[in-house]
């Protein structure tokens, strides 16, 4: 008999519509957490098809896929159309580590006029445009748990974070967008 | 909330994603099995626990996760300078304690 998993989200069924804000939970997606000396990067960013960002808090996108710098040897590798990034990177004979935390992360979209705001009520890092443009990503705190913050548009913000603390940081979130209503 | 410079990252940033790793550069002897126990116990326990400018290792740890470098003063919690791990501790012997 063959049985088949079924992948269930931790916040299935979460929303949020407010004035000027709406939570929501991203669709699954394939990520890599990628470590590589600076020898390995143009190898790497060829097989994956986007130059890996070298920049502090810098992301590069191509289509549905987006590698996030980390540090200064780290990115985080998101692809939306579930991309076997596994198997891309695997055929690399440059140094490197990657691993796969697909089912690790889970991701909130968090968008609307007050996205910054409502990201604030637990984010100390500087949301402005000035400080954090669009396009702009970084590993930071809400709450009490680690994200990633990657701001996609002026109003959008795409919030990583470990499927295990996804539901304190999406009742976190969705109990500042109503106390800021 | 006190901002703090990571070498890193290039810019400040809010210190809850910092967290203290111990005094900096306290280095390892190269014979350290043949320390005696004394000399163990200085290298390994003993701290200089400065009244005024301390110099620490501090990790930008829910940030880009490196280590660094911090000179701090004690007294006023102040941010001297920070620096990259394995470039050589600043000259700040100029600088005044603050009462
Ligand atoms: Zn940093």
């Amino acid at each position: 008999m063959v049985e088949i998993a079924h992948r269930t989200s931790p916040l299935e069924g979460r929303g949020f519509e407010g004035d000027g804000i709406s939570l929501s939970v991203a669709k699954p997606a394939s990520r890599l957490s990628l470590r590589a000396p600076e020898g390995s990067l143009p190898a790497l960013s060829e097989a994956l098809g986007l130059e890996l960002p070298q920049r502090p808090k810098s992301t590069s996108t191509k289509g549905n896929r987006a590698a996030l710098w980390l540090g200064p040897d780290e990115w985080l590798v998101i692809d939306e159309d579930g991309a076997d990034l596994m198997a891309i990177c695997g055929k690399i004979p440059d140094l490197h580590s990657a691993v796969d935390t697909s089912h690790r992360n889970v991701a909130i979209e968090v968008s609307g006029a007050r996205s910054a705001d409502v990201l604030s009520a637990g984010c100390p890092q500087d949301l402005s445009l000035a400080r954090f443009p669009v396009g702009a990503s970084s590993r930071t705190v809400f709450g009490k748990v680690e994200i990633i913050l990657w701001r996609r548009d002026e109003q959008t913000f795409h919030v990583e974070c470990w499927r295990s603390f996804s539901a304190y940081g999406f009742d976190l979130l969705e109990a500042a967008a109503r106390e800021a209503e | 909330m006190l901002l703090i410079h990571c070498p890193y990252c290039e810019e400040e940033r809010p210190e809850p994603e910092f967290r203290h790793a111990g005094e900096a550069h306290i280095a390892r002897a190269e014979n350290i099995t043949e320390l005696s126990d004394e000399e163990f116990e200085r290298h390994f326990f003993i701290r200089s626990n400065p009244k005024g400018i301390a110099f620490e290792r501090w990790r930008h740890m829910h940030g880009c996760a490196r280590f660094f470098n911090a000179a701090r003063d004690t007294l006023s919690d102040k941010f001297l300078v920070t620096y990259k791990i394995g470039t050589p501790k600043p000259d700040l012997s100029g600088e005044i304690r603050r009462k």
